[in-house]
């Protein structure tokens, strides 16, 4: 095999970012929850046990040795909050929150002060921090683990937030986030870990800011992130044969958001399905719907459609999980809907 | 324990009382195995947070509260729900995410509350429990209902925001709250001598004004002893006690977790001190209870668990519509 024809999963893509980083850069540390696993059994050589709940970063403290790699009690307003403090004093920590949902014991360290200090600062400080988040349902753990909340983040000033659609973007993206001198929320969807595809060997950026057009087409622009990009892609597929030629733009960053990029695949089919599997109010299909209606109104040949997950948390039970997230027959149906 | 009034030393539990404590750890046991047994069967597809080994801990501290108490719980509470009396058939089809589980199967395993119980729900979030006892505490004290909230968390739990913040309100505002710390060892992957300050959860009491005692969470009786007291002292408006169970999980942090961060020794070394083991050894001793009649009650227990199987088998999965019902009171 090629080394342009390796293949290797979302897990293994953030991992190799981390570890690249960590090697390039000693300022890198990174720090969360079971990130190793089996703290202070390195003599009994059980430490290292899990690299994290969702086993991103197994062997990075082998490598690297626990004072780069730190386990933190269950503290997340102290240990993101000791992020913040190591950031803006010179290091270049990567923060995990296990799941995004835990925002709600720690959001103060992101919110009022890894986002405003540059700004509160008058410029002279800056906070070089990585925060890496789980979002999105589909495991079956119900509402106090499923949500997307990227649109939280997103909300404030002086966070950038990425949102990976596969294991190259996640790997070009987080490498970006990484080496970026502002705080940057890098949350990658869960069911996106064991997917594979091919990454390049070396370390590289994916630039913070840049959507993709991944399909091309000239009647229908649909718009996912995350997750939703699959969807969005699989809706193409099937709208081929209802005679839709449909465009599908994966935002990839939603702060800062590729505008021209969405406006200029809009202006040219003049038709537009945003599909975002967070809560439809105040959310991400609700502020990219609202771009394209302020400045494509004059190129759009109907309403813009939303396809988002319901007003509502996200359910235990399989068949009604299911049933929240965006499907591609959900999205296929609101598309015909423009035609 | 510095109680503040000297009060009746806590009788031993009779013979009767026992038993039931042995029913009790031994239907949480089976509930737990059968879990487990579904998954690995593939009848049932999912994970869980599952407290075997920890049985004492739950069947003790709930035999000390009355019915009408509160318990706030967290994500490995099935055995917390079962102790208070929440119906294994509910909690199994809950499990099975079915309409008629405890929370219509929108909860699942983290989220199984009965409000009708005293049961204020299995929390997914670390920690989240300990305040809104506080709360449920502060109602118990304004209502004048005599009532009293027990919260469980973890060894882990110790660690975060809100214990702090709960102990301390509930110290200031003097709430008939037990904090009932379940110390397995281990927060997920990492040991409890890694991430806690201090030699023992129990410590931490003196920093917040209220009795910090520890017991042998494997020993039913003596948990249940020592809730009692907790439980007598807060309930009679003496304020709030920290009450630390020494205890272990067999399983690893959640049904899947192969549990690297541990020996087979270790796990070995608890399991021999298993409290189903150390009851029976005492019925048998002090109570002349024989091995005919443990079995009948594990026996018993796994009929319990044959229906509770049966019902969530035959039960209805929810209908979509049932995705935005109940999400608020009412909602234009
Ligand atoms: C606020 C928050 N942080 C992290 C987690 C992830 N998590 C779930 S259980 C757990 C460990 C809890 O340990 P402990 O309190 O000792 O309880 P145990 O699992 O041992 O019963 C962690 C870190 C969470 N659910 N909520
Ligand atoms: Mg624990």
């Amino acid at each position: 095999m090629t080394a342009e024809e390796r293949v290797i999963t979302t897990r293994e893509a953030i991992n190799e970012a981390i570890r690249d980083e960590m090697r390039r850069d000693s300022s890198v540390i990174l720090l969360g929850e079971d990130v190793a696993g089996g703290a202070g059994r390195e003599a009994e050589g059980l430490a290292d046990a899990w690299g994290g709940a969702f086993a991103e970063y197994k062997g990075l403290q082998t490598e690297f040795g626990s004072e780069r790699v730190l386990d933190t009690p269950i503290s997340e307003i102290g240990y993101l909050g000791a992020a913040v403090g190591a950031a803006a004093t010179g290091l270049r920590p990567v923060a995990e929150l296990m799941f995004v949902d835990f925002i709600g014991v720690c959001l103060d360290p992101m919110m009022n002060q890894a986002a405003f200090l540059r700004f509160m600062s008058g410029g002279r400080a800056k906070v070089p921090l990585t925060l890496i988040t789980h979002i999105g349902a589909g495991i079956g753990m119900a509402a106090q683990h499923s949500k997307m909340l990227y649109s939280f983040f997103t909300h404030i000033p002086g966070l950038k937030v990425v949102v990976p659609s596969s294991a190259y973007y996640a790997k070009g993206l987080l490498t970006a986030a990484i080496r970026d001198d502002d705080p940057v929320v890098f949350c990658i969807h869960k069911l996106l870990l064991g997917k594979q595809q091919h990454v390049p060997d070396e370390a590289y950026e994916f630039p913070i800011g840049q959507a993709r057009i991944a399909r091309e087409g000239n009647d229908l622009t649909l718009i996912g992130a995350a997750l939703t990009t699959a969807t969005c892609m699989e809706a193409a597929e099937v709208l081929v044969a209802d005679g839709v030629d449909s465009e599908v733009i994966d935002l990839l960053s939603l702060s800062p958001l590729d505008e021209e990029t969405v406006l200029a695949s809009v202006r040219r089919t003049g038709r537009v399905v945003v599909v975002d599997e967070g809560f439809p109010r105040c959310g991400l299909a609700t502020d990219v719907a609202s771009l394209v209606a302020d400045k494509a109104f004059d190129h759009l040949d109907g309403p813009v459609k939303k396809v988002t997950a319901p007003h509502a948390p996200v359910p235990f039970s399989r068949s009604l999980e299911t049933a929240f997230m965006p499907s591609a027959t959900d999205v296929r149906e609101v598309a015909l809907q423009l035609f | 324990m510095s109680m503040a009034k000297a009060r009746q030393p806590s009788p031993q539990p009779s013979r009767k009382q026992l038993l039931e404590f042995y029913e009790s750890m031994a239907l949480i046991r089976a509930f737990e195995e059968r879990f487990v047994a579904l998954v690995t069967q593939g009848k049932l597809v999912g994970t869980g947070h599952l407290c075997v080994g920890q049985e004492a801990v739950a069947a003790g501290v709930c035999g000390a509260l009355e019915e009408d108490d509160y318990v706030t719980s967290t994500h490995r509470g099935h055995g917390h729900c079962l102790a208070k009396g929440v119906d294994p058939n509910e909690m199994m089809a809950e499990l099975f995410g079915k309409t008629t589980g405890t929370s219509k199967g929108k909860g699942g395993s983290m989220h199984i509350a009965d409000f009708r119980k005293g049961m204020l729900g299995a929390n997914g979030i670390v920690g989240a429990g300990m305040p809104i006892a506080c709360g449920a505490g502060l109602t118990a004290k304004l209502t004048k209902s005599g009532r009293v909230a027990v919260s469980f968390f973890g060894d882990g739990a110790a660690n975060i925001g809100s214990f702090h913040e709960a102990l301390n309100l509930a110290s200031v505002w003097n709430l008939p709250v037990v904090f009932v710390c379940e110390n397995n060892r281990y927060g997920e992957a990492t040991p409890v001598e890694y991430a806690l300050a201090a030699d023992h959860v129990a410590d931490r009491a003196v920093a917040y004004r209220m009795p910090g005692v520890i017991a042998d969470g494997q020993d039913v009786v003596d948990v249940y002893a020592k809730a009692r007291e907790a439980v007598d002292h807060a309930r009679a408006g003496e304020g709030p006690v920290l009450l630390e169970c020494e205890t272990y999980r067999y399983y690893g942090h959640f049904l899947g977790d192969a549990a690297g961060y541990r020996t087979a020794e270790e796990v070995e070394s608890f399991r021999s001190r298993d409290c189903l083991i150390l009851l029976a050894e005492r019925l048998r001793r002090d109570h002349e209870v024989g091995e005919n009649q443990l079995d009948g009650i594990r026996a018993e227990m796994e009929a319990r668990l044959d229906e509770a199987f049966a019902f969530a088998e035959a039960s209805d999965d929810p209908a979509l519509d049932e995705l935005t019902t109940d999400v608020y009171v009412s909602y234009p």
